[in-house]
């Protein structure tokens, strides 16, 4: 019993997803514990995106269920919910792999329109805003005291009133996540937050996450290739080959570990044997 | 400047013109050298062979002038400068061609211009200069000094437009007040009789505003491309003329009614389209605006089909009509009774209906569903990741939309008294769409600007038939060429925590449907 098992806020149990005769995912399985920081990881193609795809949203599993657990105590079955509902209800947030920013609205616009629901409810369908009333003002001042406050972690406050679009790379891979912490998550799931970063962008990245983890009431799960991100911060590594789990625990235990060792260096063909052994195939 | 490079420009410009001038004798050889005229006996064969002198001539030296002068190889030739460069040279070409003209003209009795048409060429002349200067003021004044490049930095598009930041402030103050004016200063200058023409004009120009500014929530904000906007002008156009009809109902009860309907036909064309993007989309837009045309024709029983609906009430002042008599509006404000008065009451609801508009519009882009349809503009999938509910949002734009359309459309069966599926081709929707994307997807002073020249300059110059078709199409192409993305398409922020300053267009999407 590990301790991601004792209170995980989001359990996948027998996920499997098939593209027509294409088995991405295969009866994969995990618990993402409450306040961790999980890594999946593994190879290319072994299925890492599609798993997130499924979690929030965008894809329909073919089969399995993954479940959400609030702090609060209330469940959600994603499988059966769509894509907007799964963040607006469930609070799953993602960012993505090709960064999807709205790329001709300003830095804070970004962030406001992450604030959609609870500004849309204060809005009254429009009419309240319409008419100015201050119910709907006070609101709109929040939701901007909240993008400062994560403008003002990510570093970007100075350039709040800039399109998105014209933002150096690195910022931008931060504003997204900064973008999807404004929706008030449960669940954070990162789609290669590290790609393309130098040394000093990837190390600001491992400082917001350590603060996302240790400041709200938000567990991360992330996709990441890259391994000084993954064996810094995680608290949890899972290790996907081919749409199946080949190794699940800390980051310790998974750098160790023959199977991941071998799918991710591959080995000689006179060794093919002698590992197949040692890892009980 | 050395000797020798001067030397040799003035080579290649004169080998680059003899070859123009040469093109120019091949084409007018046949096309203004020969001419068919009628004498006794049938055709004969009229030979100008002056004309055609003076064309080559007058191609030779301009380009000559052109490649020595202007055409400099050190000048910038951004699209913007060839662009006034081609109008300008036009110009000259005219210019030079109807001075000659007239010159030969006096003391030869042969004019080459005359076989053209008598007072065309000044036409022509007339509209093609308009049609560049106005291009030319509305770019140079209404602070679209935009570097085509993106900013080096934070700063650099800030400074950029800090020197038009006082006159983007005042403008539409300043439209709306003379906006405000124009039926007062027709009248103090032409007379209520001859101004009458102009009002009218000026009434047809505000609904296409508004229709623009209706449109330009579904296509400039939410980028949803709709091909079929013209179904909901129908829509609110019959339902205040079937309501009175079959009711008896005036226009003020009706009014929001047919908005409302227009409204709920937005959202079940609205409904079964969501999942259509870009090209898709547009074609069933397009064929849901024929269908209601069609069921109009053919629905004899119910809408009269083409006969149409005539004897559609007129609108009234709190129940007082415009009507000579003792309860008319002349006699109880103790004014003479003219026609007039109506066509001013008219201008100013559809002003107050257009201002009315835009300020929703204005109002709703700053609100969280305004940036939600800007938000899906530039990317449905990270909207949908964000937990906005992507259905609703489209079909709250396509219904905002097509309510607008709906207002207009029985303003637009009020003023004219009568309606007949006719007026709701696929061209009206070509238009309204014509006016938003040459106006700037997004911006509401382009919609005006737009919507002035493309439906004022059209009507203000009916007496020239053909080639205001033409002069209309090659206005359209310098607009494109020009300014691809419409007169004003920078985005304005709707949010600014120091500043808001103006997004260049190269950023913003346009959307996918």
């Amino acid at each position: 019993m590990t301790r991601w098992m004792d209170n995980p806020v989001l359990t996948v149990e027998h996920l499997t997803m098939r593209f027509g005769g294409l088995v991405a995912v295969d009866d994969l399985s995990f618990d993402v514990g409450r306040g961790d920081i999980t890594a999946l990881i593994g190879p290319n193609g072994a299925g890492k995106t599609t798993v997130f795809n499924c979690v929030t949203g965008f894809y329909k599993p073919t089969e399995g269920r993954i479940t959400v657990r609030q702090s609060s105590g209330d469940e959600y079955l994603l499988e059966r919910m769509p894509d907007f509902e799964i963040s607006r209800d469930a609070r799953v947030a993602r960012t993505f792999q090709n960064i999807r920013l709205f790329g001709g609205m300003t830095v804070l616009e970004n962030l406001m329109v992450a604030q959609h629901n609870p500004l849309m409810s204060a809005s009254a369908l429009s009419l309240a805003g319409i008419f100015g009333l201050s119910r709907f003002r006070r609101a709109e001042e929040r939701a901007v005291e909240q993008a400062r406050y994560w403008l003002d972690k990510i570093d970007l406050i100075e350039r709040a009133d800039d399109p998105a679009a014209d933002l150096p790379y690195g910022d931008q891979r931060r504003l997204e996540i900064a973008r999807a912490m404004c929706t008030g998550p449960q669940v954070l799931c990162l789609d290669e937050p590290a790609a393309g970063l130098n040394p000093r962008e990837s190390a600001e990245l491992n400082a917001l996450l350590m603060y996302i983890r240790k400041e709200h009431d938000t567990s991360v799960v992330l996709i990441e290739h890259d391994m000084s991100v993954v064996m810094e911060i995680s608290d949890h590594v899972i290790v996907l080959d081919y749409g199946e789990k080949i190794a699940d625990g800390t980051p310790e235990a998974v750098r160790s570990d023959p199977k991941v060792i071998a799918a991710y260096l591959g080995v000689a063909d006179e060794e093919v044997e002698l590992v197949e052994e040692e890892v009980g195939l | 400047m050395s000797a020798s490079v001067t030397e040799s420009r003035l080579k290649a410009s004169f080998k680059d013109s003899a070859v123009a001038a040469l093109i120019t004798l091949a084409l007018s050889f046949m096309l203004i050298g020969m001419r068919t005229e009628i004498s006794i006996g049938g055709l004969i064969i009229d030979y100008r062979w002056a004309a055609v002198a003076i064309t080559v001539v007058v191609v030779f030296a301009g380009r000559l002038l052109l490649n020595m002068y202007v055409w400099r190889p050190e000048t910038p030739r951004t699209v913007t400068f060839r662009t006034i460069m081609l109008g300008l040279s036009i110009l000259a070409a005219l210019v030079i061609f109807y001075l000659l003209d007239r010159f030969l003209g006096t003391f030869t009795g042969a004019s080459p211009a005359r076989a053209i048409g008598n007072n065309d060429w000044l036409w022509i002349l007339l509209i093609v200069g308009l049609a560049i200067v106005a291009a030319i003021v509305a770019s140079a004044l209404l602070g679209i000094a935009e570097r085509r490049g993106k900013p080096s930095g934070p700063g650099a598009a800030a400074t950029v437009r800090a020197g038009f930041a006082p006159f983007a402030k005042w403008m539409p103050m300043a439209l709306g007040l003379l906006a405000v004016a124009v039926p007062f200063i027709l009248i103090e200058w032409l007379g209520a009789r001859g101004s009458r023409q102009y009002l009218d004009l000026a009434i047809l120009v505000l609904t296409y505003i508004m229709l623009g500014w209706g449109l330009n929530i579904v296509v400039g904000l939410a980028g949803l491309l709709d091909l079929g906007y013209v179904a909901f002008y129908a829509v609110g156009a019959y339902s205040f003329a079937l309501l009175s009809q079959y009711f008896g109902l005036g226009f003020w009860m009706c009014l929001p009614l047919a908005g409302l309907l227009a409204a709920c036909w937005g959202m079940i064309l609205g409904y079964p389209v969501l999942r259509l993007r870009g090209d898709y989309l547009a074609i069933v837009t397009l064929a849901f605006g024929e269908i209601i045309r069609v069921v109009l024709l053919n629905w004899y029983e119910f809408t009269g089909g083409p006969d149409g609906i005539s004897g559609i009430p007129r609108p009234t002042l709190f129940g007082i009509e415009f009507e000579r008599g003792d309860e008319g509006f002349a006699a109880l404000f103790g004014l003479d009774y003219s026609s007039i008065h109506r066509i001013i009451f008219l201008y100013y609801v559809i002003l107050a209906m257009a201002l009315v508009t835009n300020f929703v519009t204005m109002r709703l882009r700053r609100l969280p569903v305004g940036r939600a349809w800007e938000a899906l503009r530039e990317d449905e999938i990270a909207c949908r990741s964000l937990g906005i509910n992507t259905t609703n949002t489209k079909l709250s734009a396509f219904a905002t939309g097509a309510m607008f359309g709906g207002f207009a459309g029985s303003f637009f069966a009020t003023r004219q008294g009568f309606i007949s599926p006719e007026s709701f081709t696929f061209i009206e929707s070509a238009v309204i769409l014509a006016i938003v994307v040459l106006g700037g997807l997004g911006s509401q002073i382009g919609v005006v600007i737009a919507a002035v020249v493309m439906i004022g300059g059209f009507e203000f110059f009916r007496d020239l038939q053909d080639y205001r078709m033409l002069v209309f199409g090659l206005l359209m192409v310098i607009i494109m060429v020009w300014k691809p993305r419409g007169l004003i398409s920078t985005r304005k922020p709707t949010i600014g925590l120091k500043r808001r300053t103006g997004i260049s267009a190269d950023l913003v999407q346009e959307g996918q449907g």
